[in-house]
């Protein structure tokens, strides 16, 4: 027990990092299961952090209603701003949402009275336990997990094939894809809510794009064909500077080339079922599900090496 | 004061084209949003540097140094990484995200083999004199800056318009399929493509590092930014696009400092630029493109 004691005294933190950047891959998975590439996760989860935040810091809210807060801002923010911006498809979209979450940035830095501006929140109260993490995480593979089999997840997988075909069998292709642009905003809220109260110190800068392109590299790397490919997207994002710390200076860079890497050679990320089916030719387990049900966006059926290994 | 303001205003919209350029040029020929054009940026301007501090030789040395060394990386990226995305028929958004592995991977670079602090140029390397001109001041740098992104965009639009390489160019951008069915070395153009961006972003790299006497790491992040507001503002892939959105840019953002404080600069840029989205996503030249079933 001493060891095990020992670790979670080192490692709890890097453990409920791994918890809140999974949801964060969830949030943008959710999204481009719907065919959108929108970027503005940082900034949602910007939002719900400083929403929850401001309300145990400034009002003594307790924690739920907090949480609450942190989700419910950054989705009525998505609403608002889902109705123009969802129009717009591909590029244009993310980088309208780059742009979007640019002015969340500023106007964070610049509202200075209640944000302090550069400086940050400081002394938000530790108030997420292990099992906050957990139980979000699960609470949201549930939801979404169900999401996906239901008639708004088939709905979100036709949009994401093909917008017009979809619209033109009945499918609101705006009520959707604004569904699940809301939903993904909640879901990042939430993990800026858990986050700041982690942390003990929020600042503008931890919401930028670079954060942006950290959410979506997780979910790339991981795979977006399902559930499993974000969490473990996360899972080595977050992991991997301690696990490269022996490469001092140059532990970043190799983040680099790893995900360069990781695009040439496995481009449907490194959760990919057809893959592993590849290795144990005929898997009976398979034919249950569609291994289909979430691929990653507009992938031409252009032909590909099975194996999609090294070449 | 005014005419100060539009003078500096001018300066920074040039200086946000420069970088353009190269950015939109990649974008309307490859169809890849190059997020990796910051990293060479910051490359171009290191190797300027290295030539005139350890080798002592002079600016025009180290611009071409600048050129040559960003353009080899610009072939390197699109050979190694870019060309298999290619091939494989990938979707736009997997280069960009592996323009974001080689961004993170060159920045990081430079931070390991440089060091993260702020280098500068030695002050001796351009004449000290600000032109007077009408009770407005410009600098050497600056006017370099304007002449120059006025002259590359001109020479650029002309190519582009009016030979043979610019009709195959246009060609290849509209579809790389039918453009290789006419005989058009469409691999070839691609390379000559990036490298040719890449040599844009380096020098512009170093104008830049001059302009605001810092060399570091991450200097091509910000621009990147505001690289993408301007491709956005001008209309994706449209070379006039790049000189004019980067003039709005520049024109709005020393406009907001001047009259609304230095806070709310950025704030200005990215509210253009998502306003322009909604409003006119092709930009405000860009013409539409509209892709219906």
């Amino acid at each position: 027990m001493m060891t095990f004691e020992n670790f979670w005294q080192i490692y709890s933190n890097l453990v409920l990092t791994v918890g809140v950047n999974a949801l964060l891959a969830l949030s943008i998975w959710l999204t481009l299961s719907c065919g959108l590439l929108a970027m503005a996760n940082a900034a949602f989860m910007g939002i719900g952090a400083y929403t929850a935040s401001l309300l145990t810091m400034n009002v003594g809210a307790p924690f739920p209603v907090a949480l609450a807060g942190g989700i419910a801002a950054p989705t009525l923010v998505a609403l608002l701003i889902g109705g123009p911006t969802l129009r717009l498809s591909g590029v244009y979209l993310a980088m309208a949402t780059l742009g979007f979450g640019e002015v969340v940035r500023v106007l964070i830095l610049n509202a200075e009275s209640l944000t302090g501006g550069a400086l940050g929140l400081n002394g938000i109260p530790q108030l997420t336990q292990w099992w906050h993490v957990l139980v979000a995480v699960i609470v949201v593979l549930l939801l979404l997990w169900r999401l996906r089999r239901s008639r708004i997840g088939r709905a979100f997988e036709a949009i994401r094939e093909d917008t017009v075909a979809a619209s033109l069998m009945g499918i609101g292709a705006m009520a959707h894809k604004m569904l699940a642009f809301a939903l993904g905003a909640g879901i990042a809220g939430l993990a800026g809510a858990l986050n700041a109260h982690l942390t003990f110190f929020i600042g503008p800068s931890e919401f930028g794009f670079d954060r942006g392109v950290d959410i979506l590299t997780m979910t790339i790397l991981g795979g977006t064909g399902g559930l499993t490919g974000p969490v473990l997207g996360a899972l080595i994002i977050t992991l991997l500077p301690e696990l490269l710390r022996s490469f001092k200076d140059f532990r970043t860079l190799l983040n680099g080339a790893i995900l360069v890497l990781i695009v040439l050679f496995l481009p449907k990320g490194l959760w990919d079922p057809q893959r592993f089916k590849g290795w144990f030719a005929r898997a009976p387990r398979a034919g249950a599900r569609s291994p289909r049900a979430g691929s990653p966006p507009p992938l031409p059926p252009a032909p590909q090496p099975a194996s999609g290994g090294p070449r | 004061m005014l005419g100060q303001q539009l003078v500096n205003a001018l300066s920074l919209g040039c200086v946000y084209a420069l970088f353009a350029l190269g950015f939109t040029l990649v974008f309307g020929v490859l169809g890849v949003i190059n997020l990796s054009h910051g990293a060479v940026f910051m490359l171009g301007a290191y190797a300027a540097l290295q030539v005139v501090t350890r080798l002592g030789l002079p600016l025009w040395v180290a611009l071409i140094t600048a050129f040559f060394v960003s353009a080899l990386v610009g072939l390197l990226i699109d050979y190694l990484v870019l060309r298999p995305l290619r091939k494989r028929n990938a979707p736009h958004l997997i280069p960009m995200i592996a323009t974001i592995g080689i961004a993170i991977f060159f920045n990081n670079a430079a931070q390991g083999v440089f060091g993260a602090e702020n280098l500068r140029f030695p002050p001796d390397l351009l004449p000290e004199a600000q032109l007077h001109f009408a009770g407005v001041q410009v600098s050497v740098i600056e006017v370099a800056i304007i002449v120059l992104s006025f002259a590359l965009m001109a020479g650029l639009l002309l190519v582009m318009r009016k030979t043979q390489l610019g009709r195959a160019l246009r060609a290849t951008a509209e579809s790389p399929k039918a453009a290789a069915l006419l005989g058009i070395n469409v691999e070839g153009l691609f390379y000559m493509t990036s490298a040719t961006a890449a040599a844009l972003g380096g020098v512009s790299g170093v104008l830049i590092a001059l302009y605001s006497n810092a060399v570091f790491p991450l200097m091509g992040q910000p621009m990147l930014h505001k690289g993408i507001a301007v491709i956005i503002l001008g209309g994706m892939g449209d070379i006039r696009g790049a000189l004019i959105g980067g003039l709005f840019l520049g024109f709005a953002e020393v406009m907001s400092v001047a009259y609304i404080g230095s806070t709310m600069r950025d704030a200005v840029a990215f509210g253009l630029l998502f306003g322009v989205l909604l409003l006119r996503p092709q930009g405000m030249f860009g013409k539409v493109l509209e892709r219906k079933a």
